[in-house]
């Protein structure tokens, strides 16, 4: 049966406990920081989409120069507190580490970035302003990672930036979207004000594009637009039985998390979750730290092509979540209306697709689980709609610069790379505030 | 097994491992300690005229994280009433006969009270004396210490005082406070001297803190220079020892090595550079008396492998390694040679060798791991590759000799060979 208040107040507090820990003295940081080779031309930074001095930065705590080391990261990338907490950097800088070549521990390169960047946001460390004197409009719409990333930068080049964002408040799927033992919704709400105290910056909240606002008018408004709308609607699974009461999107699920109360979440006590993704194991691993007795994530192809980073899987499994390997939704039964099993495909692997990892395919077997709730977590669709109706059409040039088909209108992160990372989209933002620039001052 | 009994100017000692005159030495407790952890034997803090110490009284060099890099101290000689010492003393050597037991001192500047003072020493049943004439601080605003190891005329004269009093063996402690410890050395040989010992702290300060602006260590607002120990002046004490043993005037004296010795490996170094024996303080302050089980096991192990029965039978052997630089073969010529197997990708090598040496380290662009290649004829065979590279072996320097026959400085000149080929 689906219901809230499964655990007391202190069971939630620990489920929802930061994950990673941070240093808490500086002989730990210091420890951990002098353990890295300070390698010129560094794997780690290479590897990093936003291009950060890592090891640049590390010295710098090695020293004691925290501030320096604050800014050598912000200076790449302006979320990089929210990011040393969300990056999966087992796939990006952390499994570049040379030290992984020598089968030891990779320095633990988040820990140490959280350690630089926490304080910065904590004593309003403003390394950065926006001159007085504006000569250009620019209006971002989202205030998400990209739309924070952009604005930041441009509000430097003198540029008055107006944001429009629909949600109450910034950070978007950093806010929204994250499971709440990796960063918190304050944190998130901090680092905004942070990010926003460059100066220059006016947001306005509640308004969102098509509805309160129109690309038109920002254009005739604004010098440039950047749109930044994210990625939102949950790709359907077009299965019998999806319309059910105790069949949920975990794009929904994880926002209501982190908006409301987590005993006023109602969850399973059977909970079956829909993909391998990252918001996957984020939905399934919050399912069971809610309460949910069992929690099962069905995946249609095998761990080698899991999307997801192995490090997330074994936070699942640590989780006491189940897994089904070569299993597809096939339909969802149901009674008086509500959830009660899901009959599943029976998948082998067969030639590889277009992304190269072999596709699944439907051996004709089934085997059903019984469950009471059911979360998709099958990805999400970008706002086409929104944006063809305006006549905004992607290409290339959208995924390298930021430009659009429209003069003036420039578009970065989840709504044009289909979504990827928090950090993805801060170099999409600093990439496209570039461009903006190149555009407004030639 | 190798037999680590050592013999010192005929003191015999279980291993050849002292602790040296410093604070862990300075009363019964300590001692007693460090014998029931195994030690050879300990010269015991300096004992002469009564002194006040202040506090605190050290300080140290960290470095890249690690603490005790360079250790530093202010204190005095021992602060303890004369009789005490000598008591306690004469009390070890009762109980550890298998012991050596040597006392350091450091009397006023006077033929008696040398005289007074070596009297005392010896009936406690001390088997060595330990002349201080290398304290750095303190002690020489009094005329006595670094000040008398300074001065080879003063340092013979005590010298002589000190051999017309005592019965047992005498060794004189050399500062490193000199342009070179060859003229005191050789004067109290001079004097009549039968060991020596080197080298003590070296004058220093250690560092300043950034907020109160004061110099370490911190005594009410002040500090004074002190005495620089630990692993950081192994290198400099290596040289000093060595050159003893290169002197025909000096190297036939058996010497007492110390000087930022931390291990057993430390110890082989000083013993094949000349030291009969080794002396070891900042480690043991550093980690307590129980190092002296792994200074044990890796020399005797060490010995072992080498094929040496006892302790005396590589002391000195390379010394005749260490020549003039003219007389170096100018067709020895090695090339760093990269093990791609091995490499980790961290571009250390590259980035040091481009910027700071000769430009003979290739990059190749790769994502995210570049890939580094030696320019054999940019390369000069510095070692800087090998020595910042963090991989054991994966960077080896390849001999590829200039020409077949040993060709010195001096020979190269004398057939006008060209200069500047690099």
């Amino acid at each position: 049966m689906i219901h809230t208040h499964r655990l007391n107040e202190a069971e939630y507090t620990q489920n929802f406990a930061d994950i990673h820990p941070p240093f808490e003295t500086h002989e730990g940081a210091s420890i951990e920081a002098n353990r890295c080779l300070f390698c010129y031309d560094a794997p780690c930074t290479k590897s990093c989409p936003t291009s950060i001095d890592v090891p640049k930065f590390i010295k710098q705590i090695a020293t004691e120069n925290i501030k320096g080391a604050a800014k050598t990261i912000f200076d790449s990338n302006i979320m990089g507190a929210g990011c040393s907490r969300v990056c999966p950097v087992e796939k990006l800088c952390e499994g570049a580490c040379v030290y992984n070549l020598l089968h030891e521990s990779p320095i633990a390169i988040a820990r140490l970035q959280r350690y630089a960047t926490a304080p910065a946001l904590e004593n309003n460390w403003q390394f950065y302003s926006s001159p007085s004197e504006k000569s250009k409009k620019v209006a971002v719409v989202g205030a998400g990672p990209a739309g924070l990333a952009c604005a930041h930068a441009l509000a430097q080049k003198g540029v008055a930036v107006s944001i429009f964002e629909k949600e109450p408040k910034g950070g978007g799927l950093m806010t929204y979207g994250v499971a709440g033992y990796k960063v918190t919704p304050e944190f998130c709400e901090e680092e905004v004000q942070w990010i926003l105290g460059v100066g220059g910056i006016d947001i306005q909240y509640g308004v969102e594009l098509g509805k309160d606002v129109q690309l038109a008018d920002l254009q005739a408004q604004y010098d440039a637009v950047f749109l930044a709308i994210g990625v939102g609607v949950a790709r359907p699974l077009q299965i019998e039985g999806e319309a059910l009461d105790g069949v949920v999107n975990a794009i929904s699920f994880i926002y209501d998390i982190r908006t409301k109360d987590l005993a006023a979440i109602p969850v399973g006590d059977a909970v079956a979750v829909i993909g391998m993704g990252m918001t996957a194991i984020d939905a399934a691993t919050q399912a069971k730290r809610l309460g949910a007795k069992k929690v099962t994530m069905i995946y249609r192809r095998t761990e080698n092509e899991k999307p997801c980073t192995d490090a997330e899987l074994d936070l699942a499994r640590l989780d006491g979540c189940e897994i089904i390997w070569l299993a597809a939704p096939h339909h969802i039964n149901g009674q008086d209306g509500k959830v009660t099993e899901i009959v599943c495909s029976e998948m082998v692997l067969g030639e590889p697709d277009a992304s190269g990892r072999r596709s699944p395919v439907d051996t004709g077997h089934t085997f059903t689980l019984p469950v009471d709730m059911v979360i998709k977590a099958t990805g999400q669709l970008p706002y086409r709609n929104l944006l063809s109706e305006v006549g905004v059409q992607f290409s290339n040039e959208t995924h390298d610069s930021g430009s659009t088909n429209l003069k003036g209108v420039f578009a970065g992160g989840d709504c044009v790379n289909g979504g990827k990372e928090v950090v993805d989209a801060v170099q999409a933002g600093k990439v496209a505030a570039a461009s903006i620039c190149d555009y407004l001052f030639g | 097994m190798a037999n680590l009994r050592n013999t010192y100017l005929g003191i015999s000692s279980p291993n050849p491992f002292w602790l040296a005159s410093a604070p862990p030495t300075d009363k019964y407790h300590n001692v007693r300690r460090a014998l029931d952890a195994g030690w050879g034997g300990v010269v015991w803090k300096t004992l002469g005229s009564q002194v006040k110490n202040v506090s605190s009284r050290y300080s140290s060099v960290d470095y890249n994280g690690h603490r005790m890099m360079g250790f530093n101290n202010i204190e005095l000689i021992s602060d303890r009433p004369l009789d005490l010492n000598l008591k306690e003393i004469a009390q070890i050597v009762r109980e550890y006969p298998d012991r050596a037991m040597i006392v350091s001192l450091m009397a006023d500047n006077n033929r008696t009270a040398w005289h007074e003072l070596i009297k005392k020493t010896e009936d406690t049943g001390a088997h060595g004396i330990e002349l201080n004439f290398g304290c750095p601080h303190g002690m020489i605003e009094r005329g006595m210490g670094a000040v008398v190891g300074q001065d080879p005329e003063i340092a013979k004269m005590v010298v002589e005082w000190v051999m017309e009093a005592a019965t047992i063996p005498v060794i004189t402690k050399l500062t490193p406070n000199v342009h070179s410890v060859v003229p005191t050395a050789k004067a109290v040989v001079a004097g009549g001297t039968n060991g020596l010992s080197l080298i003590n702290t070296i004058q220093s300060i250690t560092g300043v803190d950034l907020d109160t602006f004061v110099p370490n260590p911190f005594v009410g607002g002040q500090s004074v220079y002190g005495g620089y120990c630990g692993p950081a002046v192994k290198p400099i004490a290596l040289k000093m020892l060595t050159t003893l043993g290169k002197n025909p005037a000096t190297n036939h004296v058996p010497i007492s090595g110390i000087g930022g010795i931390s291990t057993w490996r430390d110890a082989v170094e000083f013993m094949l550079l000349g030291a009969a024996n080794v002396q070891i303080c900042t480690a043991a302050m550093r980690y307590g008396f129980r190092i002296i089980d792994d200074l044990c096991s890796g020399l005797s192990n060490w010995m072992d492998e080498k094929g040496f029965a006892t302790t005396d039978e590589f002391v000195g052997l390379s010394i005749p390694k260490i020549t003039d630089w003219e007389k170096l073969d100018l067709n020895f010529h090695i090339v760093a040679d990269i093990n791609q197997d091995k490499c980790i990708h961290c571009g250390l090598c590259y980035i040091t060798c481009e910027d700071t040496s000769h430009q003979a380290i290739n990059l190749e662009q790769g994502k995210p791991y570049n890939t580094y290649t030696i320019k054999e004829e940019e390369c000069v065979g510095c070692n800087l590759c090998k020595l910042v590279c963090p991989v054991e072996d994966c960077i080896t320097m390849v001999e590829q000799r200039k020409g077949d026959e040993y060709l010195n400085w001096i020979a190269y000149q004398e057939r006008g060979l060209p200069l500047n080929d690099h």
